[in-house]
């Protein structure tokens, strides 16, 4: 069944994106993440432009982060003090992010900066868990034990000023930090279209040493809020967010959560990771592809304004 | 493929009128409005013409009929891509400002041999000859038939199906009666579209009759677009209510404790 996507400017297969929505959800659901990072190239790949695939993510993604963040307020695995400090500068990041956005699509430049920053991103992020998750499994195979590796508990973010307490994740760390990661974060997902879920919660374990009890319900509550946030700048100022293409792929996104996540709790720590890893790696690798191979067509079009 | 219901009757009528002129097009179109849905998938509206031989005049002309029909206006960019450093970036841009959204030219034969050059070109008959300006500096003009710009937006715009030339379009049901069908693609922009019917007889065109066409898009698709637009700020908040919602049903339906 042929459906209409008013902003996309395309008909589509109504199922197509459902599937497309049900699987992202199933793969975020299984690792605890938004999925944006998959679900922003496979709307590019269905013929959908970069812009309008990124604006109505960040929709996507606030509603199957509010799913997660609703559980994990029930089993009290939030810190939401951490979360509105984190917040406080992600609006900041997002607003900067939107304004760029807008910027580099006048300038015709949209799509290379989105290329380029899932290359560089994911290929990087992708490759750090591969590395890591590698080295537990080799580890757990000579029968050590597979603990999660937390070195020197003190690093150069422990010495910086403006110290706080936050009493849920048991933490003192300074507020410099936590708003850096807070603005990468929501800067990050304005102009690429993701959460960040994947960025944020190894950035909260290794530099503010979150424990793993709150980290993802923290994410999450930051995600849900950055993305909403997100939505409502790209409407307002580039118009560009499809609220049917939004729709449908909240629905599948949402059902398919929560058979992600049941699949997820029968896997081990280590495999989950690498195979995200190798997941966050290879689609960094398409977008590579794209960005080197000689394109089809040299020419584009770009429509500047109807008369 | 579906005809849509409201047709095009082209009617080229006899005359009589006045003395030099003995042939004279008159068009009538049952509805000036096609309405898309929802599930529109691109369809074709179909004109029906007739034309009845000058009754002063024994006898026959062969007549060649060209129908241009041209959407809304809009302002575009065409962007070309280079390789820099290794990967492909768009270097150079040109707008071409103020051309048609959809540019459809349906003939009965190919139009290089329905006139000369020159009559083509002044009559802006044919796709090579539709003014296509660009803003060069200052200035906005068009440009030589193959510039790579001009070349590459047309070629973009038949790949969207929004531009079409065809040679073959219009068909004879009788020596005079002709029936032709314009392509109408699902992606066709709304608002005011423009049909010009020419009539040429012996490489001179011999008569002509605008008409105009609406194209309006309804449903609940139609209502977002605009709303998107015009109310910006209050469509992202209903979006990101939307998205609040779901997410909140989704834990609920779900919830397994």
């Amino acid at each position: 069944m042929q459906i209409y996507l008013p902003i996309a400017d395309l008909p589509v297969n109504i199922f197509l994106v459902l599937g497309m929505g049900l699987a992202v959800g199933f793969i975020s659901g299984m690792f605890g993440i938004g999925g944006g990072f998959l679900m922003t190239p496979l709307l590019i790949f269905i013929g959908i432009s970069p812009a309008v695939a990124v604006a109505s993510v960040a929709s996507h993604i606030a509603a199957s982060s509010f799913t997660g963040a609703i559980n994990y307020w029930r089993k009290r695995a939030l810190d939401v003090a951490l979360a509105m400090m984190l917040l406080s500068a992600g609006i900041v990041g997002t607003a900067v992010g939107v304004w760029l956005f807008t910027k580099l699509r006048e300038l015709d430049q949209l799509d290379l900066v989105i290329g380029l920053s899932y290359v560089t991103l994911l290929s990087l992020v992708g490759g750090m868990m591969i590395y890591e998750s590698v080295q537990a499994e080799m580890r757990a195979r000579k029968g050590m034990p597979a603990t999660l590796r937390r070195p020197g508990s003190h690093t150069w973010v422990h010495k910086l000023p403006f110290k706080l307490r936050f009493k849920r994740s048991k933490i003192y760390v300074s507020a410099i930090p936590v708003w850096g990661i807070g603005f990468i974060i929501g800067f990050v997902g304005a102009i690429m279209g993701i959460g960040g879920g994947f960025l944020l919660v190894p950035m909260l374990i290794y530099f503010l040493r979150v424990p793993t009890a709150t980290v993802i319900g923290t994410s999450m509550v930051l995600t849900l809020i950055t993305m909403a946030s997100a939505t409502v700048m790209h409407a307002a100022t580039n118009h560009l967010v499809d609220a049917v293409l939004a729709l449908i792929l909240m629905v599948g996104g949402v059902i398919g959560a929560q058979f992600g996540v049941r699949t997820g709790q029968k896997m081990r720590g280590e495999r989950l990771r690498l195979l995200l890893g190798l997941l966050v790696f290879a689609v960094g690798l398409r977008f590579a592809y794209e960005l080197v191979v000689k394109p089809d067509d040299l020419f584009s079009l770009r429509q500047v304004r109807n008369v | 493929m579906r005809w849509l219901a409201p047709t095009l009757a082209i009617v080229a009528m006899a005359g009589g009128m006045t003395p030099a002129a003995a042939e004279r097009l008159v068009v009538s179109l049952s509805n000036h409005r096609v309405a898309v849905t929802s599930s529109f998938t691109g369809e074709d509206l179909v004109p029906n013409s007739t034309i009845e031989p000058d009754a002063g005049k024994t006898a026959q002309r062969a007549y060649d009929l060209v129908v241009t029909v041209t959407g809304p206006r809009e302002t575009l960019r065409t962007r070309r891509k280079e390789r820099v450093l290794g990967i492909w970036v768009n270097v150079d841009s040109r707008e071409f400002v103020r051309v048609p959204s959809y540019l459809t030219i349906l003939s009965n034969r190919p139009v290089t041999e329905i006139a000369s050059p020159e009559v083509l070109r002044r009559l802006q008959v044919g796709l090579d000859n539709y003014l296509l300006p660009q803003r060069i500096g200052p200035d906005v003009a068009d440009t030589v038939r193959d510039d790579p710009f001009r070349v590459a937006f047309v070629r973009l715009k038949i790949q969207q199906n929004l531009y079409r030339e065809s040679g073959a379009a219009v068909t004879f049901l009788t020596p005079t009666v002709f029936r032709a069908a314009i392509p109408l693609p699902a992606n066709v922009p709304t608002g005011g579209y423009a049909i010009d019917v020419k009539l040429f007889a012996n490489g001179a065109m011999i008569a002509g009759t605008p008409t105009a066409l609406e194209v309006i898009k309804t449903g609940i698709e139609q209502y977002a677009a605009e709303a998107a637009v015009n109310y910006g700020l209050l469509y992202g908040l209903a979006v990101a209510m939307m998205a609040l919602f779901i997410g909140w049903f989704g834990s609920v339906i779900f919830r397994r404790d």
